[in-house]
């Protein structure tokens, strides 16, 4: 099999998704998703010269709604569902760096 | 020793003037009670599914069409990151294919500046830091309202256009008299309505590729983004004269410190990976609906200045006051009335300030003829404006009212000679070339006259008694 993905790359993705793999995770992963990429390229092989690209499987665009208020959800009972709750809002760990 | 330029894109966040959510129903407002406008889909539970909203894509095509952008079939994504602000663990953004692409914003002084894309996306919610004085790194916990989770956003990507802070004040400026005028957002920086991130470079004046740039986030009004570029551009300058090399990072302007700190280096950059949102389909707005909006846009800053300028001949920076006023039409109006186009411009600029009250397009014309034929000095013009904003009227009733009467040409003569005449010592020196004591023969003549001389015309007699020979 060719060198489609490498122990590292597995790791980085792994890394990205918050995901903590053992060696031997990372060992089977790797091969596991080399396998998932053959078969993509399986798929790469095809002639598709002459098929318009699509970002969708449905063929279906401006699915829209009207821009009208409805009520959502009680606060009190999404919050009796987090894990920890302060001041009427989510309390959550504290977080290093901003996203955005 | 090298001189450097400045170089600046800007890129904001416009939250979108719409009653709902982008993706659902919630109520799209400022200020609500946390966590009152939330729902399945804006806290990203399992199973819930995103319907875009008609409002909003409306808003971001005025928006791009007010920027002379091109609407095009757009895409959106998923932006991936672990971060408690997105309880889905990503947000919903435009990547490759935004709406609008390609644009250009004109600045009150005529500059252009290049638009790249204005695209839509979901803001996200909001975050408090506890403990560690409210700074994110020190803080013990966060505290999160997803009321602005899901709030639409427009965010305008200008091209690295500007060259100075000033200009970079002057865009966001005029880019918010934009978002006003289309409706789209009510632009408020101290609501977080409007939020500027700068990205920043510098280079030798002469060389026409860009100099490593940072971007600098946390710009909660148009003097820290000022103060930023300023900062930053001092500080990559200082490192280049060192011959050292300014890293490309993200970095944090600290209002209170006046200075920026690194966030992150571009090696530390988020990996996103961004991928289509399956979830929404493609939106690809018809000819009839691109039309219908852009026909429906009101008249936008730029082309009101132009057409102010060409009516009145007046100066940019007037042009410039007047239209952000909306007192445009007023004096286009008024002018078309008869009005004196030079004094209509200057009294709105400097005394119509706090709106027209009671002012009609008639009076406003009437006054500025009376002041042109010389019937009120622009001090009694000034006042019987004020009395026209507060009461109404006629300005002709209202300066007699006032006690404005023209002052005959020889009444004036006569007080200027008796000034002159009361003060022999202040005559010398405005015959020696004391120019500095014509403001004292004015003073005078404007306490004998109860202040309906007109200044201009005394300093006018002044020369003529000198050059008489004194």
């Amino acid at each position: 099999m060719a060198e489609r993905i490498t122990r590292d790359d597995v790791a980085h993705v792994a890394g990205l998704a918050r995901l903590e793999l053992t060696d031997e995770e990372l060992e089977r992963f790797t091969v596991q998703l080399a396998a998932v990429l053959d078969h993509a390229a399986d798929v790469e092989a095809l002639d598709t010269a002459g098929v318009a690209p699509t970002a969708h499987p449905l063929p279906l665009v401006n699915v829209l709604r009207d821009d009208v208020v409805r009520p959502g959800l009680d606060r009190d009972v999404v919050l009796a569902a987090a894990p920890s709750v302060e001041d009427d809002r989510f309390r959550v760990p504290p977080v290093l760096g901003e996203p955005s | 020793m090298t001189e450097w330029e400045t170089v600046v894109g800007l890129e904001v966040h416009c939250e979108l003037a719409t009653a709902t959510k982008l993706f659902c129903a919630c109520r799209n407002a400022f200020g609500d009670e946390p966590n009152t406008n939330i729902c399945p889909v804006c806290l990203g539970l399992p199973g819930s599914l995103p319907v875009l909203n008609r409002g909003a894509v409306e808003l971001a095509m005025r928006l791009g069409l007010a920027l002379g952008c091109t609407v095009e079939p757009s895409l959106f994504h998923r932006k991936n990151y672990f971060y408690p602000d997105m309880p889905k663990d990503y947000q919903v953004s435009q990547y490759d294919q935004p709406i609008n692409v390609d644009g250009v914003l004109e600045l009150a002084d005529g500059t252009r500046v290049g638009i790249e894309r204005a695209h839509l996306e979901e803001d996200t919610g909001k975050s408090t830091h506890v403990g560690g004085g409210g700074r994110i790194h020190e803080a013990d916990h966060s505290l999160v309202d997803y009321n602005r989770a899901g709030v639409p956003l427009v965010e305008v990507v200008s091209r690295p256009d500007l060259r100075s802070a000033e200009a970079a004040r002057a865009y966001v400026n005029e880019l918010r008299a934009v978002l006003v005028a289309t409706g789209a957002s009510d632009a408020r920086m101290e609501e977080g309505s409007m939020r500027v991130d700068a990205n920043i470079s510098v280079r030798p004046v002469d060389f026409s590729t860009l100099g490593t740039r940072c971007e600098v986030k946390n710009l909660n009004s148009t003097r820290s983004l000022g103060r930023a570029i300023d900062y930053e551009a001092r500080r990559q300058i200082a490192l280049l004269e060192a011959g050292e090399q300014v890293t490309q990072q993200t970095r944090h302007w600290d209002e209170a410190d006046g200075r920026t700190h690194p966030l992150r280096s571009k090696e530390e950059a988020y990996d996103y990976r961004y991928f289509p949102e399956p979830d929404l389909v493609p939106l690809v707005p018809g000819d009839a609906w691109r039309t219908s909006v852009a026909e429906s846009l009101p008249p936008l800053p730029a082309p009101r200045r132009r057409r102010l300028a060409e009516a009145t001949g007046s100066a940019t920076a007037a042009v410039a006051v007047v239209v952000e006023r909306g007192l445009d039409d007023l004096v286009l109006a008024a002018l078309a009335a008869g009005g004196d186009a030079q004094r209509l411009v200057v009294h709105a600029e400097h005394d119509l300030a706090g709106g027209v009250g009671a002012l009609t397009t008639d009076a406003f014309a009437a006054l500025t003829r009376m002041e042109a034929d010389g019937a009120l000095t622009a001090t009694q013009a000034k006042a019987v404006l004020a009395e026209l904003v507060a009461n109404g009227g006629d300005p002709a009733a209202v300066a007699a009212a006032l006690g404005y009467e023209a002052m005959a040409g020889d009444a004036l003569a006569v007080a200027v000679d008796d000034a002159i005449a009361a003060n022999p010592d202040a005559w010398a020196r405005y015959l020696a070339g004391d120019t500095k004591v014509s403001g004292f023969f004015v003073g005078q003549v404007m306490r004998a006259t109860k202040g309906q001389a007109d200044g201009r015309v005394v300093t006018a007699l002044l020369g003529q008694r000198a050059d008489a020979g004194g």
